[in-house]
């Protein structure tokens, strides 16, 4: 219910911050990988001038000028595209020197799955057609549904721990990633109340004893040596799911991939 | 309060390393819950593969580095020296920043103490290559306020480099942070056998030449006149010192204030010279280490809290309250 709230009050600022009958834009910067996508999904890659170093999906947003990362955006360079508006993450510090400067923002952050879908419809709007936001995300939800068939029956409610970062962080039911194998018939062994993305003791995951490890590749290889985790049923039949780096960013990013995150989640689990 | 017998402090530390390693042994991610007479397998594996380990090595560690301090300080003659003081801290930071950026470029394929130990050699020969670069911009051991300034010079510029490379590569963000606030979770049996080497030898060597560390505390020239041989004596005591430091490092990444306090509180409640404050310190900062590993897993249980918040936090109270406590 507050995340309702919420969303309403972020989409009633934006309404008040944009003009209801201004233009849809022709020239955005964005500073956030998920909206980058986003706007492209929506149909409007082509409006894109400018983008983050971290947006790399999809290809043909590679070309476009490079603008700094999340927190050291360039202000110039942005100003020099510019842009009649600009992405970014209410986090960004980027967005007090572009108000600043007249131009115009649109701040969001999407951290869990509905807010994807807030994300997504506040692009949408800017554009003039929040239609084709609940068209999209319908289908998303469609195919998250078949992801989940992916996964035998026989596998349905495995124990899973998913792992963010060596820390060891992990991602647990609140957060989206948690969300979205929850929908695949998994059970994560990281409970909500911990927060959505909890540093761990590492005897808690020896103790729950997942049956599915998900790991960036980088990382599986230092897990398995760790004291007490070769006795735990994943690493010991062999059901560690290792990621590359573009099906982490997808897994990672809250945003409109999250179909294809779903389905390589569901791989994981019918391994 | 009159000074306790440096005997009597001796037996009070290793009480408490006692009470502690119990706790320590006691404590996992569901709080308080000793298996010693549990028989199930994986309580087993839990209690011997995890937890003694973690506790035993959080202690060495914590010992290294109070051993570090207690050198540090008296090499330099300066109260406020601590362990990291010659560069040995950023340049470990800058070999496992390194070494994370190598892994993430190629996921190491190979046996698996392959992915184990990379990064705690990255971390070691960083720390080692940092001091020796210090040694040769102080052109030796000689002179205390160019080794100083050295050490500070290195300990900068290593920073910078690693802030570079993680600018270069932000992905290895997150794992340069658990490096930076410290991490006893996945100390194992390995870890452990490695510290208590270099703990046996470095402290062997620290208690051998206390004397000339006492005599150091008057002065190098009254050193000298006491027939201290300055330069192999500083030259012994400053490879102990990077030694200890570099292998805590390497094992449980940057941990704040142990080595700056675990002296001061032995000097607080003893005075001892040094024959007494080398191996109090190293008691000292293994209890303290110890200490903030146990409640870095109890009080948030299952989640844990960075070990190297809750020691920065312990140690900074302590040196507060040590300079606003009334002079008697």
């Amino acid at each position: 219910m507050r995340r309702l709230v919420s969303s309403f009050i972020v989409i009633v600022a934006a309404m008040l911050v944009l003009p209801a009958h201004a233009a849809p834009p022709k020239r955005i910067v964005s500073l956030l990988p998920s909206l980058t996508e986003t706007v492209c999904v929506l149909g409007h890659c082509d409006t894109l001038v400018g983008i983050d170093d971290f947006s790399n999906w999809p290809e043909q947003v590679q070309r476009l000028p490079h603008v700094g990362g999340l927190d050291d955006a360039h202000v110039e360079r942005i100003v020099a595209l510019k842009p009649d508006l600009v992405l970014l993450s209410n986090s960004s510090r980027a967005k007090a020197r572009l108000e600043a400067l007249k131009i115009p923002v649109l701040a969001i952050e999407p951290k869990t799955f509905d807010d994807a879908y807030t994300a997504m419809a506040m692009v949408a709007d800017v554009f003039g057609e929040p239609q084709v936001a609940r068209r999209l995300w319908a289908r998303m939800n469609e195919s998250i549904d078949q992801a989940a068939r992916l996964v035998p029956p026989s596998r349905k409610g495995v124990r899973v721990y998913f792992e963010v970062d060596a820390g060891p962080y992990a991602a647990s039911e609140s957060s989206h990633i948690g969300e979205i194998l929850k929908r695949l018939g998994a059970v994560n062994i990281i409970p909500a109340k911990l927060g959505s993305v909890p540093k761990i003791n590492p005897e808690f995951v020896v103790r729950a004893d997942p049956q599915v490890i998900i790991i960036a590749a980088q990382d599986a290889a230092e897990m398995q040596s760790r004291p007490g985790w070769g006795r735990i049923s994943a690493i010991r039949e062999g059901r560690v799911c290792a990621l590359d780096s573009a099906q982490g960013d997808v897994i990672a990013r809250p945003g409109p991939r999250m179909a294809e995150a779903a389905r390589v989640l569901a791989h994981c689990l019918a391994k | 309060m009159k000074p306790a017998q440096p005997l009597v402090l001796f037996v009070a530390l290793v009480a408490f390393t006692a009470i502690l390693g119990f706790a320590g042994a006691s404590v996992g991610s569901e709080g308080w819950e000793p298996l010693f007479f549990r028989a199930g397998n994986t309580d087993a594996s839990i209690l011997w593969d995890i937890r003694m380990p973690r506790t035993i090595g959080a202690w060495l560690a914590g010992a290294l580095l109070g051993l570090a301090g207690a050198i540090a300080q008296g090499l330099f003659r300066n109260p406020l020296a601590d362990p990291y003081l010659l560069g040995s801290a950023t340049g470990a930071s800058f070999g496992v920043a390194l070494c994370l950026v190598a892994i993430g470029v190629s996921p190491i394929a190979g046996p698996d103490w392959v992915g184990h130990w990379a990064l705690t050699l990255a971390g070691f020969v960083g720390a080692v290559a940092a001091v020796l670069i210090t040694l040769v911009l102080a052109q030796g051991v000689q002179h205390t306020l160019r080794l100083l300034l050295s050490g500070v010079v290195v300990g900068m510029v290593f920073g910078a480099l690693s802030a570079l490379v993680m600018f270069r590569d932000p992905g290895i963000m997150r794992a340069m942070q658990s490096f930076m606030l410290g991490t006893t979770g996945f100390l194992g049996w390995s870890s452990v056998a490695l510290l208590a080497i270099v703990l046996a030898v470095s402290l062997l060597a620290a208690i051998a030449f206390s004397r000339a560390l006492d005599a150091l505390a008057l002065g190098e020239v009254t050193a000298a006149s006491l027939g201290i041989a300055i330069t192999p004596v500083r030259t012994v005591l400053v490879i102990a010192l990077a030694l200890a430091t570099a292998a805590a490092v390497a094992q449980v990444g940057l941990i704040a204030f142990i080595g700056l306090v675990a002296p001061h509180l032995v000097r607080a409640l003893a005075k001892p010279t040094h024959r007494w404050l080398v191996p109090l310190s190293a008691l000292a900062g293994g209890v303290l280490l110890l200490a903030a590993d146990v409640l870095a897993r109890w009080l948030l249980a299952p989640r844990e809290i960075p070990v190297g918040v809750l020691t920065a936090v312990l140690g900074g109270g302590y040196l507060i309250w040590l300079m606003h406590r009334r002079p008697r």
